[in-house]
């Protein structure tokens, strides 16, 4: 069997099910009583091995098997949950996902499970456990000695005679293969998934570990304890193909025992009808119907639609030049279409940002421990959704800052209790739509920023000297650690301050088109807010020209266009500006910005009157003076290529109407 | 088969009077003149870019680039769009004239020509009757 094909289809479910596992297990870590949560923990762990099994990786089956057995006693409460045991339920998805992940780069597993497999043997044994292991014991010894059958069922016998009192059957089942069954393992497979939804196999001759290696001929027998009736499990099995029952033996039918103990054993069980509200709440997320589509057909897509935008924009202007009205009513109906095409491309490679805010709970659970911290992670707005593209860089940079809030932010328990707050730090961490823009706030209610540290730090740094310090309010003195080089950590710990500083952040962000602001009020704690968008194909700019060269300026970072005449511009120390609304603006004449030669400029044209475009800088205002504003329209952003790439002022460029080539501006850069 | 090997083919294009050949493995097509748009602060050999057919490449000028005097762009004009090591871009040359075959037995090594600047960019001189064709280095036309 081909196993490349599937190789991606296994990548997906399994880290969907360890993110899953990871959910389910901090949740029982704050509960320790949620019978709902273990039985979706089993299940999923269970899934997993099965997975792992059919693609023949033997370490994430045998760990995901000893998994398994404890999760088992847990949810039939042999086993109490406590912490030891969630830490080292942790250790395993730990170390499953980086076999998942050697899979997916490797192709094969390295990391050893060897002692992770013995430390979850060696957990508090109970009764139970102490059976269990006994009977894992015995099926190995069988194998080796293959001592008889009724031998080896004196050791079951405890465990039967316990379940018989708990009111389960018991039930000897010889299952018959097909002789000319294909995946024999598979077929096991199912059978024992059928049989373990509906009881618990005891006993399996071969041991399990040989039929999943298939080292069996055409029968296997089981020994189930289960509360269904013989007429419920025969048809189960027939049911799979190439599997019949060949002989069905009830060892013992469960003792009928009072009502009060039925119900409990229900509770163990699969569905349990009180709790269904409560069930309800906890539910899995509903898998819809849908459809793994490749990253890079979406993108051939967005290309095309934006393709699609640009022949658009070009009839219109043939419909406008030539003074076809017959033509306007089929432009527009083209237009309504393209702009649904391109919001209904552009919502297919929408994902919530869930799938980066899932791995947090855990990754500030560790932290928190490994500091000595007592910090809740509050998560809000994680169906919100973002472009795919931005949703896989903007983990690192919110991994840094959420690490920043935990290391530099929360105090530990008694400095809070000291200063009057809650022993528990709260970072909150929200996504929320505004306009054409997502909002990421990062907040915490540690002790904030000082600005009287920054301004040492950044003197001692060389960062600004003493007089241009003083010059800045606060906020702009916050502003001032996400200059590169800068790091307020008055100790250097593992978790952050390793020389990676808040301007890489920065740096991520705006190259995505975002932007990060931080406030902080000392004693009260800090937010970093981030502002992304939407998406990063197509966006809506200002067509305007300089001479005779067009330009593109995203609308995003314009505030208003104005017209002026020359005689309106001043001079402050030979710097042009004007004055709009009693606020001085700087002007730059794009002509001169973009070195646009004059030779092709037509000096007949007396341009008395000049607009000019307020574009914003951070929090600072420019005028970019233009001859002409062509218009608004929708642009899709086209990278200029390795050769071009980095150069100031220029973030990329458009395909016009007429197919032309136009600059879009990077006003960031450019001056 | 042998034939084969042996030989190389090449797009002839010309640019000021002489023959230049590139090996056509590395052409992707050859188009007519597109309005060019000029990249400001972009590096002086590149005149600017083009869209072709939804994709922006750029464009180098070889009168530039061997430092010749401009003339007017005509009729006979073209983009030759090539493309090394994952870059696509194109160079304006004066006119394209042929493809043909060349035995690399005939293919000397450049000679260095006193006062020539743009040995750099020569591979070797393909010599065919008595024609001389300068066989041209790519990759280093888009080095700084």
């Amino acid at each position: 069997m081909d196993m490349e094909q599937y190789m991606g289809i296994f990548a997906d479910e399994a880290k969907e099910h360890l993110q899953n596992l990871n959910d389910y297990i901090l949740e029982l870590e704050k509960d320790h009583d949620r019978k709902d949560l273990l039985n979706e923990i089993f299940r999923s762990a269970h899934t997993l091995k099965g997975m792992a099994g059919a693609m023949g990786f033997e370490k994430m089956a045998t760990l995901t098997h000893e998994m398994e057995n404890v999760l088992d006693e847990l949810r039939k409460g042999e086993r109490e949950v406590n912490l030891q045991i969630i830490q080292v339920l942790f250790s395993c998805l730990d170390a499953l996902e980086a076999l998942v992940n050697e899979i997916i780069t490797e192709g094969v597993e390295l990391t050893e499970v060897d002692s992770l497999i013995d430390t979850i043997k060696n957990l508090d044994s109970e009764v139970a456990a102490a059976l269990e292991e006994e009977l894992i014991n015995k099926t190995e010894e069988i194998k080796e000695e293959k001592i008889n059958e009724s031998q080896n069922l004196e050791y079951l016998e405890t465990v039967i005679e316990k379940a018989t009192e708990l009111g389960l059957n018991t039930f000897k089942i010889k299952i018959k293969f097909a002789e000319d069954c294909l995946l024999k393992s598979a077929r096991a497979f199912m059978v024992f998934r059928e049989l373990d939804s509906i009881g618990e196999i005891v006993y399996s001759n071969p041991s399990v570990q040989d039929i999943e290696d298939e080292k069996f001929d055409q029968e296997i027998e089981v020994i189930v304890l289960t509360k269904k009736s013989k007429d419920h499990i025969i048809p189960l099995i027939n049911n799979i193909t190439d599997v019949k029952i060949a002989e069905f033996e009830v060892i013992r039918e469960g003792r009928p025992v009072n009502k009060e103990k039925n119900e409990e054993i229900d509770k163990n069980d699969r569905v349990e009808p009180v709790n269904k509200a409560d069930e309800h709440n906890h539910k899995r997320p509903k898998t819809g119907q849908t459809v793994r589509v490749d990253i890079e057909r979406l993108d051939n897509l967005m290309n095309l639609v934006g393709e699609l935008v640009i022949s658009k924009t070009r009839l219109e202007q043939i419909s406008l030049t030539n003074q076809l009205g017959y033509l306007n009513e089929t432009i527009e109906q083209i237009d309504r279409i393209t702009d649904e095409l391109q919001s209904v491309v552009m919502k297919v490679r929408m994902v919530p940002v869930e799938q980066v805010f899932n791995r947090f709970p855990r990754m500030v659970r560790d932290l928190a421990k490994e500091l000595s911290k007592e910090v809740e992670l509050v998560i809000e707005g994680k169906e919100t959704e973002l472009d795919r593209t931005v949703i896989d860089e903007i983990g690192d940079p919110l991994v840094h800052l959420l690490r920043n809030a935990l290391d530099h932010g929360i105090e530990k328990p008694e400095e809070r209790l000291k200063a009057g707050k809650n022993r528990f730090g709260t970072i909150k961490l929200r996504a929320l739509h505004e306009g054409n823009n997502v909002i990421i706030k990062i907040e915490d209610d540690g002790r904030g920023i000082d600005p009287q540290l920054i301004k040492r730090k950044a003197l001692e740094k060389g960062v600004l000297s003493e007089q241009d310090l003083e010059r800045l309010d606060e906020s702009e003195i916050l502003k001032l650690i996400f200059r590169p080089g800068f790091s307020t950590a008055q100790e250097i710990t593992d978790i952050s301050g390793r020389g990676v500083g808040l301007d890489v952040v920065k740096y991520k962000i705006e190259s995505l088109g975002g932007e990060v602001e931080l406030e902080s009020r000392i004693g009260y704690g800090s937010t970093f807010t981030i502002r992304l968008p939407l998406t990063l194909a197509i966006i809506q700019a200002l067509l305007v020209k300089s001479v005779n060269e067009i330009y593109a300026i995203p609308l995003a970072v314009i505030q208003e266009t104005v017209s002026i005449r020359e005689e309106n511009i001043k001079r402050i120390q030979n710097h042009e500006v004007i004055t709009l609304r009693g606020e001085v603006l700087p002007l730059f004449r794009l002509q001169n910005l973009l070195d646009i030669p004059p030779d092709s400029y037509n000096s007949s044209d007396n341009y008395s009157e000049i607009f000019v475009v307020v574009v914003r800088k951070g929090d600072k205002r420019a005028g970019l003076i233009v001859n002409e504003l062509v218009g608004q329209q929708d642009i899709v952003i086209k990278s200029l290529g390795r050769l071009l790439n980095g150069i100031k002022g220029i973030a990329g460029a458009t395909i016009l109407g007429d197919g032309r080539v136009a600059l879009i501006l990077d006003i960031g850069t450019l001056f | 088969m042998e034939n084969y090997t042996q030989e190389i083919q090449l797009v002839v294009f010309k640019l000021d009077g002489e023959e230049y050949g590139i090996d056509i493995l590395q052409v992707k097509e050859i188009i007519r003149l597109l309005d060019i748009t000029r990249v400001p602060k972009a590096p002086w050999f590149i005149e600017g870019v083009i869209s072709l057919r939804g994709t922006v490449i750029p464009v180098i000028d070889l009168r530039k680039r061997f430092q010749l005097t401009a003339s007017n762009r005509d009729e006979d004009c073209r983009i030759i769009v090539v493309m090394v090591d994952d870059i696509t871009f194109g160079i304006i040359v004066d006119s394209v004239n042929e493809v043909l075959r060349l035995n690399k037995n005939d293919i000397e090594p450049s000679p260095t020509v006193a006062g020539s600047t743009n040995g750099a960019y020569i591979k070797g001189i393909g010599k065919l009757n008595d024609r001389l064709i300068t066989l041209l280095e790519l990759d280093k036309l888009i080095e700084h």
